[in-house]
Formats: C-alpha cells, sequence, structure tokens
C-alpha cells in the first residue's frame, strides 16, 4: 500500500515519572488508519508504546505530529491539556490551543536544504520529523540508525539521504527547543527480546502453508488482499518442489462466488482448499456456502473483517459478520466459526482449520479483522507445527475392497461425520453423486420428508460433535469476582488492559472467558454459571455474539448475559470498556 | 497422409479396450420428459466414452442446475459426480481440476445456466482454458422453471404462449472463440454420429472444449414458430463437413485426396477428419470461423460442425507450472515445509 498523502504520526507514551522505555526494545503497536482512497485523503499512524506491553488502541493521544493540512485543527483540537504537539510551522497549529506544548519545525525548508527533488523533500520531511521527536523523547540516535540502515538494507543512497534528514531533524530540535518541558521519555528496556513483527494476515497465511494448503482461491478486497499476496510470496518460496514445480495453484478469480467455488470444488476433490475475503464477500459467497454445507464439502474460508453493511468504511475494523459466517446461506445451516485474537493464533487456528474443515467435511470460517490482519503486531515466534495433517474420513481403495460399498450420507461412527471418497480413487464403488438438493444416506436423489429430516438431524448432530474439536476457550477466574467478561478476537487486548484497569482503579475483580470458537465448548454455560452477571464485549451494533449466547444457553442464565459494544470503525480501546462496564454496573445496584 | 498406431490386443465384440461393456457407462434413469433432446445427449455421452474407453474412475462430471444439469445422474454411474448451484459450475469444475489434474472432466449445462446466471463464470472459465468439456444442452429455454425464455433464444422465436423473444440470441461459440477456446462446436441432439465422433475428439483434447448442442425441450419449446424444435433444427441442420474420428489406438487406414478432408491431430494422438462439404470450411481459420458464425445468426442458418480447433494452446494447469501429481493427495512431507524453513521465516522477522 502507498501513501502518498501527507501523514500524520500520532505518538502516545507513558508519563515520565511512571517509567518509561524504548525503540527496538520496549514493547510497541501502530495502526495504521487509513482511507479507502490511494492519495488524496490524509491518513494517521497512531504509535503506543509503554512499559507495560498494553498494545490496544488508546483514544488520547498524548504526543501528536502534525503535518496534515487539513486535520491539523480537528488533531489539536481533540488532545486532553498539556499534551505535547511537534507540527509543520506553516500549519500555525499553536494558534487553536493555549494548553499544548508546541514545537513548530520547518519541515519543508528544512528538507528543501537537503534535496532540490521537490518529491524525495516531502518523504524527507517524514524523517525530519522522526528526528526532532527522537530528540524529544530522548530516544537512542543509534537505535534509530539502526533501524533506518535496516529499513533501507541494501540502499546506500536512500540510507546516506535518510541520515541526514534524520540528523537535521535531530541539530533543529537540539538548536531550539527544550526537551526538558516534554513530560515523556523512552528508556531502554529488553522486552523485546526474540520477538517478531508480523500482521495477521501474513500469520494466518504461514499457517495455512505449513498446513499444507494446496489451493488457494481470491478476489481482491480489503483487508483481506494481502493475506492470499502473502501466500503466494512465501509458497513461491518455500513450496516449490526439487523440479521446479508448484505443490500448489493460487488462483485470483473473477468474483467471489467462483474464489469460494474454486476452493469447493477442489476441496470436494480432497484438496486442502481455502479462500479469504471480506464481508461483501462473504455476502456474495453465501449460496455456495450453503452447498459446502448440505452437500459437505470441505474448504476453509478467512472472513478479514471491515466495517460496515454494503461498502461501509472499507479501511477501518469491525467485529460485524459474526452472525453472515455462523448463518451463512439460506434454510437450515450454520457454521463452525475460529477466531484467533493474536498474530501467533492466526498461525495457530489458520492451521487446525484444515484439519477441521476435512474432518468435519464442511467450509470452515476464520474470523480476524483488520486491525490483526492489516497492522503489524509483536509476537513470540511460532512454533513448528508436529502434528500429523488430519484428513478426516476419506476410504481408501484398500478400505473400500474390505467393505465391499459405501454410504456417502450415513453415519457409521455416530458422530454425524460421514466417510467420503475422493473422484480419481480407483474403485467401483468409489463413485458418488454430490448434490445441493434431497439426497438420501447413498447420495441419491429424494425428496421423502423422512430422508430430508433425518439428514438435517445428522448435520446437526455433527455440529454437535464440532463442540468438543473446536479450539477452547481461555479462561481466567479472577479471584473474588462476581461478574465476567466474555470476548473475542482482537477485543482481546483491550479487555485485559480494562481488567487492569477495574482493578486498579475500582477495587473490581473481574473473570474473562475468551471465547475461540463457534459452536461453542460446554466450557461456556459452566462459566456463565459461575457469575451474576457475563458482559459480552465485542465490536458491532448489535451484541451478534451475545445474541448467538443466548440462543445457546440453558433459558435460566439468559438473564444472566450482558453486552457492551464498540461500533466506531476504530478498534476498541479499554477506557471505553471499562467506562461502559462501571456505568453498567451502577445500574444494577440501583 | 496416415498415421499408424498398434492398436492393444483385440477386445471381446461387446467391449471396449477397457474390458468395460456399454452398460458400464449408464446412469439412473432419467427422469425427464419423455422426448426431452437431453436424454439423446446423454446416450451419445454414454456411447462416446465407452467407444473411445475411458477409465470411469477418472472422471468428474459436473453440472449447475436445471433439467440439463440433471443429467449427469443419468450417465457414468461409476464416476464422481458434483451437481452444484444454478450457473456456478465453472468455479467448481475449475476447483475440481487444481485439485486432481489427473481427472477428464464434463460438465453439463443449460443455456439459462450457462447464457444467464452462469455467464461471469463461463467466460472466465473459457479464458483459463480448463481442461473440461463444456456442453450445454441449448433449448433456448428454461425448461425446469417452466419455459421462460432464456438468453440463446433466437430473435423472433415464438413461445408457446405466442409471445415472440425481441432480444437478439447470444452465440455461444462466437464468444467462446473470442474468449480464447480452442475446441468449440455445434451440434444437434438429433444428430447422433456427428455427437459422438465430436464428443471423442474432445476427450483427445487438452483445455476446454465447447459443445452447444441444440437440445430441443418437448414440453415447453417444441412448438411451430420455435427455433428450437426438433423439426426446425432437422429442417435447417447444415453440415459444415462429416466427422470421423479415429482413436490413438487405431490404425488411420483410410486414405483420402488432399484437400478433399481437413484431417487435425488431437493432443492425445487421435486424429478428427473433416471431410470437407461444398461449404469448404476450415476450423482451423479463427476469422474464417467468427465469420461464419456472424453470418450465419444473419442468415438464421443452423450449422453444425466443428467450428474451431487449435492444438497448440496450453491450458491453465500448465500455465499454473503445478507438479504432475494430483494437489489433492500429495503427502504431508511434500506441502509443509521443514522446521528449518519456518526458523528461517521467523529469523526474517526479528
Ligand atoms: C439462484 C437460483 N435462481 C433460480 C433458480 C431456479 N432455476 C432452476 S433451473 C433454472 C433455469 C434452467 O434453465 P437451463 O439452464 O436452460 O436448463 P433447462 O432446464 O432448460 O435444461 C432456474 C432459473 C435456481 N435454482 N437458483
Ligand atoms: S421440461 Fe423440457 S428440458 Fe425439461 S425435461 Fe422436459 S423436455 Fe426436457
Ligand atoms: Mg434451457
Amino acid at each position: 500500500m502507498s501513501y502518498k498523502s501527507p501523514q500524520t504520526l500520532v505518538v502516545e507514551e507513558e508519563q515520565r515519572g511512571s517509567g518509561g522505555a524504548v525503540i527496538n526494545d520496549f514493547p510497541v503497536s501502530g495502526k495504521n488508519l487509513f482511507p479507502s482512497n490511494i492519495a488524496g485523503l490524509p491518513t494517521w499512524f497512531t504509535i503506543r508504546a509503554n512499559k507495560d506491553g498494553w498494545i490496544a488502541r488508546r483514544k488520547e493521544i498524548d504526543f501528536l505530529v502534525a503535518m496534515n493540512p487539513e486535520t491539523a485543527r480537528e488533531d489539536v483540537m481533540g488532545l486532553d491539556p498539556n499534551r505535547v504537539v511537534v507540527y509543520e510551522e506553516t500549519l500555525k497549529a499553536n494558534q487553536y490551543r493555549r494548553d499544548l506544548t508546541f514545537f513548530p519545525v520547518p519541515f519543508t525548508k528544512l528538507a528543501s536544504g537537503i534535496t532540490p527533488d521537490s518529491r524525495l523533500r516531502k518523504l524527507l520531511a517524514n524523517m525530519i520529523y522522526v528526528g526532532a521527536v527522537g530528540h524529544l523523547l530522548e530516544i537512542d540516535p543509534a537505535e534509530m540508525e539502526f533501524a533506518l540502515t535496516k529499513q533501507f538494507k541494501g540502499k546506500a543512497k536512500a540510507v546516506t539521504l535518510n541520515k541526514t534528514a534524520l540528523d537535521t531533524g535531530r541539530k533543529f530540535a537540539a538548536e531550539n527547543f527544550d526537551k526538558s518541558i516534554v513530560p515523556y521519555r523512552c528508556q531502554r528496556m529488553n522486552a523485546t527480546k526474540g520477538k517478531i513483527i508480523i500482521d495477521g494476515n501474513s500469520a494466518a497465511a504461514l499457517g495455512c502453508m505449513f498446513a499444507g494448503v494446496t489451493v488457494a482461491t481470491w478476489y481482491p478486497i480489503t483487508p483481506s488482499s494481502s493475506l492470499c499476496e502473502a501466500l503466494t510470496e512465501y509458497m513461491k518460496e518455500y513450496r516449490i518442489d526439487q523440479d521446479g514445480k508448484a505443490t500448489f495453484a493460487v488462483v485470483q478469480a473473477e468474483d467471489e462466488l467462483a474464489a469460494v467455488g474454486m476452493a469447493l470444488g477442489a476441496g470436494w476433490a480432497g484438496a486442502r482448499s481455502m479462500t479469504s475475503t471480506a464481508g461483501p464477500g462473504i455476502s456474495l459467497m453465501q449460496e455456495f456456502v450453503g452447498l459446502g454445507y448440505y452437500a459437505e464439502m470441505p474448504t476453509v474460508i478467512f472472513d478479514i473483517t471491515r466495517v460496515g453493511p454494503s461498502t461501509g468504511l472499507p479501511t477501518r475494523t469491525q467485529q460485524s459478520d459474526i452472525l453472515s459466517m455462523v448463518y451463512c446461506s439460506h434454510g437450515d445451516t450454520k457454521h463452525i466459526v475460529l477466531i484467533p485474537a493474536s498474530v501467533e493464533e492466526c498461525f495457530e487456528i489458520a492451521y487446525a482449520a484444515f484439519d477441521l474443515a476435512e474432518r468435519f467435511q464442511t467450509p470452515i470460517f476464520v474470523l480476524s479483522d483488520l486491525d490483526l490482519g492489516m497492522n503489524n503486531w509483536m509476537s513470540d515466534p511460532f512454533k513448528y507445527p508436529v502434528k500429523k495433517f488430519d484428513r478426516g474420513k476419506v476410504l481408501s481403495v484398500e478400505e473400500l475392497k474390505r467393505l465391499g460399498s459405501f454410504q456417502r450420507y450415513g453415519d457409521v461412527d455416530g458422530d454425524g461425520i460421514p466417510y467420503r471418497t475422493l473422484p480419481g480413487t480407483k474403485h467401483p464403488a468409489a463413485a458418488y453423486f454430490t448434490r445441493g438438493s434431497g439426497h438420501n444416506e447413498n447420495a441419491a436423489y429424494s425428496e421423502r420428508p423422512d430422508d430430508y429430516q433425518r439428514n438435517m438431524d445428522r448435520l446437526n448432530k455433527k455440529y454437535e460433535t464440532a463442540r468438543q474439536h473446536v479450539p477452547k476457550p481461555e479462561i481466567a477466574h479472577a479471584e473474588g469476582a462476581k461478574i465476567g467478561f466474555l470476548a473475542f478476537g482482537t477485543t482481546h487486548w483491550a479487555i485485559i488492559e480494562s481488567r487492569d484497569q477495574l482493578a486498579r482503579e475500582y477495587n473490581l475483580p473481574i473473570s474473562y472467558y475468551r471465547l475461540r470458537a463457534v459452536p461453542f465448548t460446554k466450557d461456556l454455560v459452566e462459566f456463565i454459571e459461575k457469575y451474576d452477571r457475563v458482559y459480552v464485549v465485542e465490536q458491532n451494533r448489535d451484541g451478534q455474539m451475545a445474541g448467538l449466547i443466548k440462543l445457546d444457553i440453558p433459558a435460566h442464565l439468559v438473564g444472566r448475559i450482558r453486552s457492551i459494544r464498540h461500533y466506531n470503525g476504530l478498534p476498541i480501546d479499554a477506557r471505553f470498556i471499562t467506562d461502559e462496564l462501571v456505568a453498567a454496573e451502577k445500574g444494577e445496584e440501583n | 497422409m496416415s498415421t499408424t498406431v498398434q492398436p492393444p490386443a483385440a477386445a471381446p465384440k461387446h467391449m471396449n479396450r477397457l474390458g468395460y461393456t456399454i452398460a458400464d457407462y449408464k446412469g439412473a434413469d432419467s427422469t425427464l420428459c419423455a422426448g426431452c433432446g437431453h436424454d439423446a445427449i446423454t446416450s451419445q455421452i454414454i456411447k462416446a466414452f465407452y467407444e473411445y474407453g475411458v477409465e470411469p474412475y477418472r472422471v468428474a462430471k459436473l453440472s449447475g442446475i436445471g433439467c440439463s444439469s440433471k443429467t449427469p445422474a443419468y450417465f457414468l454411474n461409476m464416476s464422481h459426480g458434483l451437481n452444484g448451484v444454478h450457473g456456478r459450475m465453472p468455479s467448481l469444475g475449475t476447483g475440481v481440476m487444481l485439485a486432481n489434474r489427473t481427472l477428464i472432466s464434463i460438465g453439463v449445462s443449460g443455456d439459462g445456466d450457462t447464457a444467464s446466471i452462469g455467464m461471469g463464470q463461463f467466460v472466465h472459465l473459457l479464458r483459463r482454458n480448463i481442461p473440461m468439456i463444456y456442453l450445454i444442452e441449448n433449448n433456448g429455454v428454461y425448461g425446469l422453471t417452466k419455459g421462460q425464455f432464456s438468453a440463446t433464444a433466437d430473435y423472433g422465436s415464438k413461445a408457446k404462449s405466442g409471445v415472440v423473444n425481441q432480444l437478439p440470441a447470444i452465440d455461444l461459440c462466437a464468444m467462446a472463440i473470442d474468449l480464447g477456446c480452442n475446441f468449440v462446436c455445434r451440434s444437434f441432439a438429433g444428430d447422433p454420429k456427428q455427437l459422438v465422433a465430436l464428443l471423442k475428439a474432445a476427450l483427445g483434447h487438452r483445455g476446454t472444449s465447447l459443445f452447444d448442442v441444440i437440445s430441443p425441450c418437448v414440453t415447453f419449446n417444441n412448438h411451430d414458430g420455435s427455433t428450437k424444435s426438433y423439426k426446425y433444427a432437422k429442417d435447417h441442420e447444415e453440415l459444415l463437413h462429416e466427422i470421423s474420428f479415429v482413436p490413438f489406438f487405431e490404425q488411420i487406414n483410410v486414405e483420402y485426396q488432399e484437400g478433399e478432408a481437413i484431417d487435425v491431430e488431437l493432443h492425445d494422438g487421435s486424429h478428427i477428419r473433416l471431410r470437407k462439404t461444398d461449404k469448404g470450411y476450415d476450423p482451423t481459420n479463427k476469422g474464417e470461423a467468427l465469420d461464419t458464425l456472424r453470418n450465419c445468426q444473419e442468415s438464421s442458418e443452423f450449422l453444425t460442425g466443428l467450428i474451431y480447433i487449435n492444438e497448440s494452446k496450453p491450458d491453465f494447469l500448465t500455465l499454473l507450472n503445478m507438479v504432475d501429481a494430483p494437489l489433492a493427495t500429495l503427502p504431508q512431507e511434500r506441502v509443509q515445509p521443514s522446521a528449518e524453513d519456518l526458523t528461517e521465516i521467523m529469523a526474517a522477522l526479528m
């Protein structure tokens, strides 16, 4: 993605005194807030850095670098008192407020001192502010140079030019500003040793590659495109055999209907297949997903969720496709949905999804979102999966010889999961006819009421079986807690911080159930039974997951479910949850 | 002008070269209306696959939704079948062939299934040149939903209710040629000899082979005034050439005069021989093929035969540079990179 428009850098640091942190070695999280546009609209980049390792978005900005004429005023007006603003001198940002600390820098002028090339000047202005900010926050110059050299690896000219810009900024700040009035600073820590930085989509792509995906199909859409793009790059590197031939096929389809159709066709024929999309694509895939459910064809579908009905806000984040995934397609359908919260889980859950798809012979959804998929996150390195693939109940020629025949849609094992054969199996009894119309155990056309109902009941049993095989929740019981949080996906990062705030500021211990899959495991009811109230926190308007939970649990527990919802398109933050919860609990007392 | 291939040891009369009888290529009983053109085509598919000697287990049958799309249940019982959703057979077929390139796929669709709801996927299947026999049973109407006009209904054709179609017909053959399809033919359910020869030739072709087969709907579109009725088709059919097919396992021994016929060697070593009629048609000439189709649409002629063939173009699977073995059944060690690979990837992210 290219950003030709000026960027506003927003930094938020812990107050000086409460201890600080440092580039490279302290936990940071960066979030790119960009419009659905290529060049002419403003973008923001927020960086959060603090010694405690909180990485959720934080609403409040402590340190603003204002470079963008269109938004400088609004950005400055939105700050709390006593915050710091570094800005392009000509924007005259200091005219708007008297209660902030301002540092004007003539970026454009300084940049023209370095290069006559006007296009380059724009880029160098960015590096000049990095230098100035580095000085004000006391970031070790050696670390900054190291990062710069790494970024422009092998491009000596770019390194020299950018280093000059960095020094120019640093020098200007040193000569003109008193950094002691800045209430933040960075300090060296050792919290990032051995960590990797990766975005969720690349992590998921790696999970798919190590899961042995062979057919991947997709149609470009933000925020999911980078998943299959990353996959393509990795596959070209690691999945070419010694004869130079690919052990995979990645196909850019003509639309999402075709993408999921190809994935299902490939899954039916025995390949580990997948597709990746976002909400609008899920809408288009519906009819096919119903075929996958009813005719029992495996594939894996990633939904990297963005915002909105319709086109909505394509470059913002939300968790609003839950119902469209769980109930994807018409008629009585329901699907298995897996929900990673971290990049590490993107890797692991992507890996697990292929086993589940083949075991359950059905489309498996993986719910990620823009925040997780497109932003960079720090993580421990991923662990190599040692487990043998589970290719599910596929009958071989030998088994067919022994059995003589098989029933495609029979329930031999009592778990609702039938046996299948793959086309190309050299046995006269292997073939069967797959159809999305009514069928009996033998895969023959049937409109008989008893055949239809028996088959639907078996599909239901299969779904029940899945409860024991999907990723288990992560549960933290807090001592003395009377209430609990339930959250999933990226909401996790704000929840853990909010729990800390609630414990410290309100002396309110709250237990936490981090859901990792639909259908729910039996742990859910056990958890709700333990607490007076369970707050389901999610990033959508209608409390979709809370609704699903209410449908699934026994009636006497339904009254314990509460709902906290965040849905403005920005990632949810801890303070929001804390405030909502405190207000709601006040209401409970009255 | 003759090629010699050793024939295999002669099989018993009622068996093909693989030892199968024609009954082995049959399917379930048809539930279509008696006399439906689709059933006639089913019989020709059975015959062609039997005579060519196709291993049933290697075949994947595909279809969308419609009366026509039901027919894969009526042939090749020993082959896997996949009857998908309306208009989306191309993507399913593409996925199947990506998963297992050793399969032989035959898809049956209708004019509604292909030329309306499925048009988007259809053009991309052709563009990609997915190895597949794609057969449209073209009756000019939606049979299964009771007789509405389809997009291939001829301009001026009259529906049973008396309504006249005022929209131009989509010529699927012309479209296919434009989109890069390298085996394009038009035939008629009532011309078994031609259809069987073309189907066998398609089995020898690598890439998509498109069949636009006029297949009268006796229930909704077989009346006077319909241009897709048996009578109209019989009265108006004009052969581009007489077709004979010589499979790779048989000797070509009939000599013919230079200029009298066109002989095309197919991908698998079989030959298709097109004996010229007074039309003097050359199906290897793309421009001529398109001109001919355009002219015959204007003059309402019903030309049948192999309209265009080009045996030199690669199919999609070749372009993807995939391994020869089916992707579907590659073992874990061939599709899972090593622990060292993961370590290397992780190191680059630090
Ligand atoms: C999404 C969807 N829309 C509509 C239908 C209803 N429908 C079933 S078959 C058909 C038309 C079939 O026409 P054609 O492909 O020409 O097949 P024929 O019956 O004529 O052989 C339609 C519209 C459907 N099955 N699915
Ligand atoms: S309605 Fe028409 S197309 Fe359908 S089975 Fe009857 S004759 Fe054939
Ligand atoms: Mg039709």
